[in-house]
């Protein structure tokens, strides 16, 4: 062969293997609204920044008639790419190549990805869209999987890890996605279940459709197995370069540092706040008051509302915020918002982003549900991951702080390094209403009109300790601050905690309540 | 937004104003477990009644089997008394959380 053959020789094999599954399975793709994998890697990364790897593997298996079959790629694009200019690592199958289906190759293709983003310290991003296990394989294709879980741990708290669900993810599939940092869904293509509704039907008999049973919205709203819920792919692609932004490569770095910006002037914090501490507010409004340009990137805003978690910036530096969030079960915790906060805490400690603490809890949530569903245990999540964080810690009480939920939410006793008060805040074991009737049980029921004994005390009560004051006066709040005087304060305390360190006793890891 | 959208919610410490999640408002009530009657915990197929109304059984006597998920599972009394009501004739496909026998 002459050199001009070997040339085109080399273009005729790569057109071959890039179609995928062939012009037929392409066209079946696109009706069913969804791009291809090819073409989802090049909307998500930088315009051409994408480099492809192990374009000409092959599978090896010679059962049920597999021998003579050849699946382009192996059914998975793997390779790497920029976004914004900074490196990733990304695989993304390809569901017109037999499904998507996942044999040995493919998965090595996926793990050699993986290994790689690992060694280099680049986030690794996994483009989710197939059928399952390569049945015709076997346990071979379990043994990919396994490999690919193996490394999901091993990356876990090294690269940020990235899954997209652009399609089915079925069975043990799943638990890739589930091991990772973030999970993006898109409305009415992405499907999540380890049985789906067939094998629900037959075993229970409970008729339901496999977008009530694990579609995107399911994922993001009722499971929490999905932290972004996008209308449309490009959508979806446009949150995980956000994200990206967010974040450092790897844990051994700091998020980059940009150009600060004021908070936007239609956001006044001190006309943000009702005078009636019943009445909630939207603390998502507190925190644009006090980000960079009113930036709040929300994470799992459609699961347990009643807590807010995300990222946004002070003076150009990335910041994980949590919140308890009164418009939603008075911002109460319970199983989901302790799960949701848990997570976010120590993805955040794993990879160098100081926290932010908005206060506003009035406890936990009661109720049979709430305890026989292990509230306790879930709960414990939320005091082990503040306590474990070793990360600058930065918490301001807005209103309500009582009782174990005043601990939980990063209080100066889980080592906060900074708690700010506002002036309206309500530090104490429980609210005023509750308060009184205990304390002053007997006074009120031996009193000649119990209701109004009742308010009176009620009112006793809050007036000495619905304050900030008895706990500053023990130190265990460091500044009353004003709410104007906030964004400063956050801001000096961040430049303070930027070189902070913190010792640990010496041991092989914890043991959180998982 | 108005505060007419926000409704009550009852705390240990207080009542508040705010919105409800889907969660919450279809969480089920706490229903205490009367041992005296029993249910399927598995939809399937009864097989077999070994018992009639009126009949004294002892605990662990079986009463009828059920078969789900290709097992024969038998339904076994709880306590000592006496077959109160049968729900279920043989073959009849029974769903999760129906009763199928009461004891007294």
């Amino acid at each position: 062969m002459s050199f001009m053959q070997r040339i085109i020789d080399f273009f005729s094999r790569k057109s071959t293997v890039t179609k995928g599954g062939g012009d037929k399975a392409i066209s079946k793709q696109k009706a069913g609204g969804k791009m291809t994998a090819r073409e989802r890697i090049a909307a998500l990364l930088d315009e051409g920044s994408f480099h492809e790897y192990d374009l000409f593997v092959e599978h090896k298996c010679q059962d049920f008639g597999m021998g003579d079959k050849e699946l382009a790629a192996d059914g998975v694009v793997t390779g790497s790419g920029t976004i914004a200019g900074r490196p990733v690592c990304i695989y993304a199958q390809d569901f017109t190549v037999a499904g998507g289906s996942l044999g040995l190759m493919h998965a090595r293709k996926i793990t050699k990805v993986m290994d790689h983003a690992i060694k280099m310290g680049v986030p690794i991003i996994g483009i989710n869209d197939s059928g399952g296990a390569r049945i015709q394989e076997g346990v071979n294709s379990l043994a990919g999987y396994g490999e690919i879980f193996y490394r999901n741990t091993l990356a876990s708290g090294v690269v940020p890890q990235i899954s997209v669900i652009l399609g089915p993810c079925a069975g043990g599939a799943v638990y890739s996605p589930a091991l990772t940092d973030f999970v993006f869904v898109v409305d009415q293509i992405s499907k999540m279940f380890i049985t789906g509704p067939e094998v629900v039907k037959t075993v229970l008999g409970e008729e339901i459709s496999m977008e009530d049973l694990g579609g995107a919205r399911v994922q993001a709203e009722t499971a929490g197995n999905a932290h972004f819920f996008a209308n449309s792919e490009l959508e979806c692609f446009e949150q995980i370069r956000t994200l990206v932004g967010f974040l450092p490569d790897n844990s051994r770095n700091k998020p980059a540092i940009i150009e600060q910006k004021r908070p936007k002037a239609s956001y006044k914090i001190e006309e943000l706040i009702p005078k009636d501490s019943k009445i909630p507010f939207d603390v998502r409004d507190i925190v644009r008051a006090i980000v960079d340009d009113s930036e709040f990137f929300e994470v799992q805003e459609l699961f347990a509302p009643n807590a807010i978690i995300g990222f946004g910036r002070i003076n150009g530096e990335t910041v994980g915020i949590i919140g308890n969030q009164a418009l939603f079960l008075a911002g109460v915790l319970d199983i989901d918002a302790s799960d949701k906060i848990a997570r976010f805490i120590r993805f955040c400690d794993a990879f160098n982003i100081p926290l932010l603490t908005l206060m506003d809890i009035p406890g936990y949530l009661p109720g049979s549900d709430q305890e026989h569903n292990g509230v306790i245990r879930h709960g414990a999540k939320v005091l082990y991951a503040y306590s474990e964080a070793s990360v600058p810690k930065i918490t301001v009480i807005l209103r309500k702080a009582y009782g174990g939920g005043y601990i939980a939410m990063c209080s100066h006793h889980l080592r906060a390094d900074f708690v700010f008060a506002w002036p309206t805040a309500e530090i104490a074991v429980m609210g005023p209403e509750g308060a009184a009737n205990i304390i002053f049980r007997s006074e009120i029921m031996a009193a000649d009109n119990p209701e109004e004994m009742r308010k009176l005390k009620v009112k006793e009560y809050t007036d000495k300790f619905a304050n900030p004051y008895v706990a500053a006066s023990s130190g265990y709040v460091d500044a009353v601050i004003t709410p104007e005087e906030t964004r400063a304060a956050i801001a000096h305390a961040l430049q303070l905690t930027r070189n902070k360190q913190e010792a640990r006793p010496d041991r092989k890891h914890g043991v959180p309540p998982f | 937004m108005s505060e007419q959208q926000f409704c009550e919610i009852a705390l240990e410490g207080g009542t508040y104003e705010t919105r409800l999640t889907k969660k919450f408002t279809q969480r089920k009530p706490y229903e205490k477990d009367d041992p005296r009657v029993i249910k399927a915990l598995i939809p399937g197929v009864i097989a077999e009644i070994d018992t009639q109304v009126g009949k004294a059984v002892k605990k662990g006597d079986t009463l009828m089997i059920l078969e789900a998920m290709k097992m024969l599972n038998r339904i076994k009394a709880p306590q000592d008394g006496t077959v109160k009501a049968i729900g279920v004739a043989g073959g009849d496909k029974v769903t999760k959380g129906q009763v199928l026998i009461e004891i007294e």
